[in-house]
């Protein structure tokens, strides 16, 4: 199954590869990793994308990142109510006579045109990983280029109205 | 102890809040964490600090290779229940912690180490005697620290120890670039350190406690599997209470040695691979499995779809991340093992219906104990340990390697109290036996202190020979020799169709002419009827022997359960 885990850590060198190595010696299975600083210099905010076979490999991740010194909160939101977003720069191959109906296509995602060359343009697009990959799957056919993606960051939304699963965990 | 070394008398502290160097702080602090020895080796990037050791005559153990110096600590470590200290310098220094590190990582011990590093100015150069270290032990350490600046310093010793000794216990490692080490600053030592993301849980969840109090009332075949938490925690007290009120039986693991008295009626032995009958059958058959500060590791559960196959699992921990880490754990009680085990004390549940349990656990024992055939014209390993147990009264502090003699060891040496067996339990590391013993000698100057090593692991670290003459301490190493690997010849023999590739050692030094080149005594064993003689002399002697005692080479350790097998399926439980 697919996580989505926010920690807070210290701001300190060699946190990210605390944690990079802590999921690489674990066999941890992470999609993406976002981090970066938050309102308090001193405390930088992280984002995992996990897949985990079932609950015991989710608590473990949660387990092990806590464990970790630096890392001061771990939370999994997957069932919460969150904001995750992510960006995507995407390079679609294009003459010039496609441009509009390209232009039409991305309109409905809010994505943007941020680069235009003879045989391309490059599109912008934020938001959550369906979003996201649902551009894509139809911006495939034109042939693209070159894709670069963020990853996940997430936040807690300020009104909370979780989809009230009960989870369980010893250390939450 | 007869020693020619100094004894501390740098403890004259400095006060607070003055002008030091980062080397002056590093000893001030040391003082102040009531650090009595130090093991270590010096070097170029170390040099400023060796200098205030030399100034100061704090004791600092002189290795002959710094993985003697770390192993060591951890002998000291794991007998004194203090954190072990360890001291060396940059590159090269610090990369022969490294096994060291990882073997007081995997078996929860406290040190805090200290290795030289280049100056700022220099680092991520390749300068002279440069390596990562940082990088190296950030995952063969509880945490690690570089400091920076040397206003950091006091701050880092202090987060240092405190890691290393609270929660579940391991190394910690402080890279202290030259520099630094030459900067002045002003030294404060805080006595609470400010740890926000360190935070480890003592007080165990009463809701836990009372459904494992109910699950031992309801259990009709109990057993406890005690770790090494029980001897980390200093639980062994509550735990007896505890056995003796429920008449639960224990089995233990390897490290766990000790913690439950080795004769008591209701001691099982160790579990496991090697481990006894009664101890893996118990654990097989049991309704209720209370692991009390134990990691299910491999060498304990065997093939986990077999292991304890109808047992509610309580899992006792310090560290979180150990419950349900391997085993699926139905009551988890993550907390000290004393406070737990004292929390269920409290509640004093009503003891199950287990008598038939007991009768069943007895049988296996009158049934099923450990065996070994006597009587052939060599030496047998098992009877050469049973000795040492019979000439030291139970007593001794045992230090062992890996493999077998370190079975042996485990097997017939019925330890009756805690901290009285060091052995690498988790790494398996070979040369770990001999320096852990200077270290066990270090922390309890007035005991007997055996170690019992392979011919092939001694080799690894004996160069700590030199320790013994200089500081004439009364370690007896014992050589259960038997010219090979004993344990990779046996698997050789059992699993790999007696294709014996690079495990027997035709040539071999004489043990006791390179003992005596140390001015040490030695002694060699080669007829059964001498034991009993050198082994009474050597322990009525008061200094370092050398006992080299040529065993049975073909003996093998069993009982055993093969690779991917189950508690059920020992082999060689009957001669």
């Amino acid at each position: 199954m697919r996580r989505t885990i926010t920690a807070t850590v210290n701001n300190t060198t060699g946190v990210m590869n605390r944690i990079t190595g802590l999921f690489a010696r674990r066999h941890f299975n992470i999609e993406s990793i976002t981090v970066g600083m938050t309102e308090n210099p001193e405390v930088s905010r992280m984002t995992f994308v996990v897949n985990v076979s079932d609950q015991r490999g989710l608590d473990q991740v949660i387990k092990q990142l806590n464990k970790q010194v630096d890392v001061l909160k771990v939370r999994d939101i997957t069932d919460e109510a969150i904001v995750a977003r992510e960006l995507a720069m995407i390079k679609v191959m294009t003459g010039s006579g496609q441009r509009g109906e390209i232009s039409d296509l991305i309109a409905p995602f809010r994505a943007t045109v941020i680069d235009v060359g003879r045989e391309s343009v490059t599109i912008q697009v934020t938001g959550d990983t369906p979003k996201v990959e649902a551009l894509i799957d139809l911006l495939r056919p034109y042939g693209i280029k070159e894709m670069a993606r963020t990853g996940v960051t997430a936040f807690q939304r300020a009104t909370k109205k979780s989809n009230d699963q009960t989870r369980y965990s010893i250390i939450n | 102890m007869n020693t020619r070394v100094r004894e501390v008398k740098g403890r004259e502290l400095k006060d607070e809040n003055q002008e030091m160097s980062g080397s002056s702080m590093l000893i001030q602090a040391l003082a102040r964490e009531n650090v009595d020895t130090i093991f270590g080796y010096p070097g170029g990037a170390i040099l400023p600090t060796y200098d205030e050791i030399y100034r100061t005559g704090i004791r600092h153990i002189l290795s002959r290779h710094e993985q003697g110096a770390i192993h060591a600590a951890e002998g000291y470590a794991r007998v004194s229940g203090k954190p072990g200290v360890c001291v060396v310098t940059s590159g090269p220094g610090a990369t022969n912690v490294v096994t060291g590190i990882a073997d007081a990582m995997i078996d929860s011990l406290p040190l805090v180490v200290v290795t030289g590093q280049v100056a700022t100015s220099v680092i991520g150069t390749d300068a002279f005697q440069e390596a990562d270290i940082l990088g190296i032990t950030m995952p063969i350490t509880k945490h690690n620290f570089q400091a920076r600046t040397v206003e950091d310093l006091p701050r880092i010793i202090r987060e240092a120890f405190h890691i290393a000794t609270t929660g579940r216990p391991g190394p910690v490692v402080i890279d202290l670039p030259k520099d630094v080490s030459i900067a002045s600053g002003m030294f404060h030592y805080d006595d609470e350190p400010n740890l926000p993301g360190y935070q480890p849980t003592y007080t165990p969840n009463k809701l836990q406690i009372r459904k494992l109090a109910e699950a031992v009332t309801k259990a009709k075949r109990p057993v406890i599997l005690s770790g090494a938490g029980i001897l980390h925690a200093g639980a062994s007290p509550e735990l007896l209470e505890f056995v003796e009120q429920q008449q639960i039986p224990v089995a233990s693991t390897l490290l766990g040695l000790g913690g439950f008295p080795g004769t008591h009626e209701l001691a099982l032995g160790m579990a496991g691979m090697h481990g006894t009958y009664a101890a893996n059958m118990a654990l097989h058959e049991a309704d209720l499995l209370i692991n009390i500060g134990a990691r299910f590791d491999d060498r304990v559960t065997g093939n986990l779809e077999h292991f304890a196959p109808q047992a509610t699992v309580a899992h006792i921990d310090v560290d979180p991340a150990e419950i349900g880490k391997i085993i699926e754990t139905h009551i988890p009680v993550v907390g000290d093992a004393k406070e737990a085990l004292r929390l269920l004390n409290e509640v004093n549940p009503q003891p199950g219906e287990s008598v038939r349990w007991r009768m069943k656990v007895d049988e296996w024992q009158q049934e099923f104990p450990l065996w070994y055939k006597e009587g052939s014209e060599y030496i047998k390993p098992q009877k050469l340990t049973e000795l040492v147990y019979e000439k030291t009264n139970g007593e001794a502090i045992i230090t062992t390697d890996v493999g077998q003699h370190q079975m042996w060891a485990a097997q017939y040496y019925k330890f009756d109290h805690p901290n009285a067996w060091v052995t690498s339990g988790g790494l398996g590391t070979m040369g770990f036996g001999f320096p852990a013993a200077i270290g066990a000698q270090f922390a309890e100057p007035d005991r007997q202190v055996v170690a019992i090593l392979g011919d092939a692991g001694f080799q690894m670290t004996m160069q700590e020979l030199s320790i013994l003459q200089e500081l004439n301490l009364p370690v007896k190493v014992l050589l259960v020799n038997n010219a090979s690997l004993g344990m990779v010849r046996q698997w050789q023999q059992l699993f790999y169709e007696e294709r014996y590739s690079n495990s027997l050692f035709p040539i071999q030094p004489d043990f006791v002419k390179m003992a005596e080149a140390y001015d040490i005594k030695g002694y060699k064993i080669t007829d059964e009827n001498e034991v009993a003689g050198v082994l009474e002399e050597a322990f009525n002697y008061n200094g370092p022997v050398v006992i080299d005692c040529r065993v049975h080479e073909e003996e093998n350790v069993y009982p055993m359960i093969a690779p991917g097998q189950g508690h059920h399926q020992m082999e060689g439980v009957k001669p």
